[in-house]
């Protein structure tokens, strides 16, 4: 990937930087959370990805879905996935057998996906730069939001509700 | 900075998710996973949305968030109760689907 | 561009701040509503405080428009030399291609709120109509309020009354002062909730809730058309606006503008200004829907004074007159089309005028002839007679509210609560000398009397109608008048002279008219006997219960004016009397603000109102309207720019010619017209005397059948209608109303809506009914032969083929079917991924 950055000429240098050391971060955190024998520390990891991909949200100028992120994913469903691991009783230190027994299936199909991916990828894009603009204002995501997407929005909104209330009837004891 | 450098990111994370999801036992471990290719998804539509100066893709990116969260909420309260009927949560050894 | 003049103009505090007088009466609601039973005077103090304080406002403002006014015709050399003395011009035939400019209103408003780009203002936008009625409904509110404190003392909604009218003088001021559309139909609404409030305020009566119902559905069926017509105008509007002056379709400064711009769409201008005028019809109880206004009278007097005299009736008449160019320009008013407009005020000066004949309430004698009035109104701006119509508004308000006023105190002190002319009323003007007095001058202002208020505007609608063109309209105008003197004249006979008859001759025997509301007072103030003919009586009462008032006020008025026999008829209390004299002044002397007539002798300066109330229909330069920001008013505060071009063809343009300027032709590129130009009548003595004659013929003929019907009993009146039957049955015709509400109640309601629900019934019994049970039986039968041949013999054995193969092959597949959740995530990743391979190797070759 270090070779796609620097073929490329007119990059902002220190924006790239950022990129890559984010990015590299986040693909050990994210190759971490998968392969971890410990359920707490995947979860952990898992942190530390979505916290990377918040900045990396910051880094293409989408302040407000980075701010939701951080909000949603860090805030409220790690919590909902530590209460997860908690009242399941998962051992808090090593666990054997976290691991299905067909495990070595996922690598290969793992690998041709990134490949087919990446080559996808590489062939539409090339060495496209991308444009430099400044951060969207909240306003035209808020116009978005009540104007032409509003039928999804309100669709959105009884999703939650139904999730909502769905979970409640699911974790209920009696 | 380069388009693709958003893409193969979200590429790379996609495709860890998704061996997480083949590889893992656990339950939640496979809901974790999950998350990371609904992170990747988004990277996707952010680094659209810079691509085009359209805010469409932030948009859609944000109803990812919201259904994320619907998601996770619901699963784990799939995961708690059959950790509760079962005392276990190993998904290979839930297969009453089995025909 | 255009020699365009700026012209400095004066405002000031008033003018910038009128939005107070809408304001504070809407506070001084919430006050009372919160903490009036707490106070003293039971949140009446609150009321009158704030209509107080809006009517200092409002004739502040008032005082400062006329500055500005002034300020027009001195402000420096070039300006006196454009302007010249204001008189009657027609328009572009200004002397020496000059003309008066256009005095642009003072408007404060704010951003109330916003919709995808499309900014709604309130605040206050100040013309000459606005505070010429701004300070004439703070003013009669007050009165009336004052005339309230006595007159429902000890009431049991004492409070809720004055809250109720304090935010219903507050809705008109709102509406009077309103920018743009959206405010109109704020005031306009608030006005109509209050009103259903007021009427129905003895509500315990099923005859006033039902009669505040009929009103607020009366009153709603033409608010529809509110709300179209300001769609539709909207729509035409709205693009022009943006355009042109930076506005929205909304402004009412805009609307004008537009209407008379000659771009706009002349079927969406026709469709919007039916549609506005439908919501007048219902608001100012013109025909078809007056219906609702002689009901209105169940409510307490004051309110009935309040409400016919310058508020809610008057709402109609002045959204016409607000956006007169729409109308103007729809109905070729200008151009002497014969409009809509004219035609419904014509008809209902008429037929109100006949209904007053026949009522025995005194309250709906004055009920119809304030409709007619109304009429008066609408014929005038019908037929281009702004300036008389607005001024009509101005002194029909002094003295319709005074006549009320008047009949309160005559049921208050006079009649025992009772308005029933022919049973509780006659020979009280010896008793009544104040009351008596205040109500013949306010009658002889009413039908026109020389030089009564009424005379200087209701001539001169009728003049300014034949002047324009209508003939037929001006007779039928004059008609009316003959009508009103008569009416009147048996009003006046029925209460004031003749033999005192019921509650006026101190007879409380009868009693037919306290129902079930005021029965707690009948026992303790009369004893159980009178209570139990009340009951009795109750079924009696149909036309001329309605309107009864509780017995509570009378005690707090003996106590006032310290009269020791509470049981006969007096006068009231001087809480009831000051206003009513301060109003009959006005009627005398109101008519003194625009007597055209003297203008002649005495210059074109006595008529006050032409000058400062109507608007000039001078072009004003467009441009220098844009430079005003965000949540402004398209109109500058501080300067004016007209144009004072008028163009050429005008020379010998007196009446006859093809006319031009403003409402005739399109104005100029880059110049608009707020105001088209009404022509005005010139007097003349003949016309003057003309329906002055008119009228005293009405008078005559009216006084000799009122003595030999009522005094003198002459055996060949008595009894006319049950012997003819030609008149028996015109007085039926007119005692049931034109039988309009039997048409409402009985054909609309009953011959319409009950077939349609027969209909829906019989189709429900006979036609669904019986396809469902026939397709029923049909199903079973065809069901049962299925069953027997295709089912047993052609499907099982196709069934069971299937499922032998589907076992089959389910058996082969088994293996994959491992049931293990992430084996089933490998298998669908692992296809999705050789199908996209599939996808690209497909586009990339």
């Amino acid at each position: 990937m270090s070779a796609v950055i620097l073929a490329a000429d007119g990059v902002n240098v220190s924006q790239n930087v950022g990129f890559g050391i984010i990015a590299a971060i986040m693909i050990f955190a994210a190759l971490n959370v998968v392969t971890t024998k410990n359920v707490v520390h995947a979860a952990l990891w898992l942190v530390v990805v979505l916290s990377g991909v918040a900045a990396q949200y910051i880094l293409a100028a989408a302040e407000f879905v980075a701010i939701s992120q951080v909000l949603v994913y860090i805030g409220a469903v790690m919590v909902l996935f530590l209460f997860g691991i908690m009242l399941t009783r998962a051992q808090i230190g090593k666990e054997a057998g976290l691991n299905n027994t067909g495990w070595v299936l996922g690598i290969p199909v793992g690998l041709v996906l990134f490949g087919l991916l990446a080559w996808v990828i590489l062939d539409a894009f090339g060495d496209d730069l991308l444009p430099d603009r400044g951060p969207a204002p909240t306003v035209m995501l808020s116009d978005q939001f009540l104007g032409i997407y509003l039928i999804p929005f309100l669709a959105i909104s009884f999703v939650l509700l139904a999730a909502a209330i769905g979970a409640i009837v699911l974790a209920r004891k009696d | 900075m380069l388009a693709v450098n958003f893409l193969l990111l979200g590429a790379a994370l996609f495709a860890i998710g998704v061996y997480g999801v083949i590889a893992r036992r656990n339950a939640v471990m496979v809901l974790m996973s999950i998350e990371l290719i609904l992170n990747a998804v988004s990277l996707n539509l952010v680094a659209f949305s810079l691509m085009t100066g359209a805010v469409d893709g932030q948009v859609f990116a944000l109803y990812v968030i919201a259904i994320a969260a619907a998601e996770v909420g619901v699963g784990l309260a799939m995961v708690l109760m059959i950790y509760r009927n079962r005392k276990t949560i190993a998904l290979d050894e839930l297969s009453e689907m089995k025909g | 561009m255009f020699g365009a003049e700026v012209l400095e103009l004066s405002s000031g505090w008033f003018l910038e701040n009128a939005w107070l007088t809408g304001l504070i009466p809407v506070l001084g609601f919430a006050v009372i509503l919160f903490f009036g039973k707490k106070l003293p005077m039971k949140g009446a103090e609150v009321g009158l405080a704030s209509m107080a304080a809006s009517l200092v406002v409002a004739v502040g403002a008032a005082v400062q428009w006329m500055q500005r006014t002034n300020s027009a015709e001195s402000s420096g050399e070039e300006a006196v030399s454009l302007v010249q003395a204001f008189g009657r011009s027609l328009p572009g035939v200004a002397e020496g291609a000059e003309a008066e400019p256009f005095i642009t209103p003072v408007a404060t408003t704010w951003v109330w709120w916003q919709n995808s780009g499309l900014e709604f203002g309130i605040g206050s936008s100040v013309d000459g109509l606005a505070v010429l009625i701004l300070a004439l409904v703070a003013f009669i509110a007050l009165l009336v309020m004052v005339f309230s404190v006595d007159y429902v003392r000890d009431d049991r909604r004492y409070t809720h009354f004055f809250a109720a009218i304090t935010l219903f003088a507050g809705g008109m001021l709102i509406m009077v002062m309103a920018e743009n559309m959206v405010q109109i139909i704020l005031g306009w609404e608030i006005m109509g909730l209050t009103s259903f409030m007021l009427i129905g305020h003895w509500w315990e009566e099923e005859a006033n809730s039902r009669a505040a119902l009929k009103a607020f559905f009366t009153v709603r069926v033409g608010d529809v058309g509110l709300l179209v017509g300001t769609a539709i105008i909207f729509f035409g509007a709205n693009q022009w606006a943006v355009d042109n002056l930076d506005s929205n379709g909304f402004n009412i400064a805009a609307i004008q503008a537009w209407a008379l711009s000659g771009e706009a769409n002349t079927q969406l201008l026709l469709w919007g200004a039916v549609a506005l005028f439908i919501a007048c019809i219902g608001k100012s109880g013109q025909f078809p829907l007056h219906t609702w206004l002689p009901d209105a009278m169940a409510g307490p007097t004051p309110v009935s004074s309040l409400l016919h005299s310058s508020t809610m009736v008057v709402a109609g008449v002045f959204l016409v007159a607000r956006i007169y160019p729409v109308f103007w320009e729809a109905f070729n008013i200008g151009t002497g089309g014969l409009s809509f407009i004219a035609i419904i005020g014509a008809i209902t000066i008429v037929i109100a005028a006949l209904l007053a004949f026949v009522q025995d309430d005194i309250k709906k004698v004055l009920a119809y002839s304030t409709v007619s009035q109304l009429g008066y109104m609408m014929l005038g701006l019908g037929t281009g007679a702004w300036l008389p119509a607005v001024f009509h508004i101005f002194t029909h308000a002094f003295f319709k509210c005074a006549l009320f006023l008047c009949a309160g105190s005559v049921s208050h002190s006079g009649s025992h609560h009772s308005f029933d002319m022919k049973k509780d009323m006659g020979g009280l003007r010896k008793k009544m000398p104040v009351t008596f007095a205040a109500w013949c001058v306010s009658t002889l202002a009413l039908t026109g009397v020389f030089p009564f208020a009424g005379f200087w505007s209701k001539d001169e609608i009728i003049d300014n109608v034949g002047n324009n063109g209508y003939t037929f309209l001006m007779w039928v105008g004059l008609f009316g008048a003959a009508l009103t003197a008569m009416y009147m004249t048996r009003a006046t006979y029925l209460t004031f002279f003749g033999e005192p008859r019921g509650a006026a001759a101190g007879d409380h025997g009868h009693d037919d008219h306290h129902l079930a509301h005021a029965e707690e007072h009948e026992l303790a103030h009369a004893g159980v006997a009178r209570s139990l003919s009340a009951g009795a009586n109750v079924k009696s009462g149909v036309e001329g219960s309605a309107s009864d008032e509780p017995h509570g006020g009378h005690g707090g008025s003996a106590a006032d004016d310290g009269d020791a026999h509470q049981d006969g008829p007096h006068e009231s209390g001087k809480l009831i009397l000051i206003p009513i004299v301060i109003l009959a002044f006005f009627a005398i002397f109101a008519g003194f603000a625009n007597p055209t007539p003297l203008a002649s002798r005495f210059g074109e300066g006595v008529e006050l109102i032409k000058k400062y109330v109507e608007p000039r229909s001078t072009p004003v330069v467009a441009e220098e309207f844009l430079a005003s920001g965000p949540g402004e008013s398209i109109v500058l505060v501080d300067g004016v720019a007209y144009a004072p071009s008028v163009s050429p063809a005008a020379e010998g343009g007196e009446a006859g010619a093809e006319k031009s300027g403003c409402g005739f032709t399109a104005p100029e590129a880059g110049t608009v017209c707020f105001f088209p130009g009404v022509s005005h009548a010139e007097p003349t003595f003949a016309k003057i005397l003309l329906s002055l004659a008119v009228v005293a013929v009405g008078y005559a003929l009216a006084i000799g059948f009122c003595v030999l019907f009522y005094g003198r009993r002459d055996p060949r009146l008595v009894g006319l209608t049950e012997r003819n039957k030609a008149l028996r049955g015109g007085f039926l015709f007119l005692k049931n109303k034109y039988y309009l509400d039997h048409l409402y109640e009985n054909v609309i309601v009953h011959a319409v809506a009950h077939p349609i629900a027969k209909t829906a019934y019989w189709i429900n019994q006979h036609v669904l009914d019986a396809t469902v049970d026939g397709v029923g039986t049909s199903t079973r039968r065809a069901g049962e032969w299925v069953y027997d041949n295709i089912d047993q013999k052609l499907v099982d054995g196709a069934v069971n083929g299937s499922g032998w193969a589907a076992s089959e092959a389910g058996h082969a597949m088994q293996p994959t079917q491992s049931g293990k959740v992430s084996q089933y995530g490998a298998l669908l990743f692992g296809a999705a991924t050789v199908g996209a391979i599939v996808l690209v190797l497909v586009n990339v070759s």
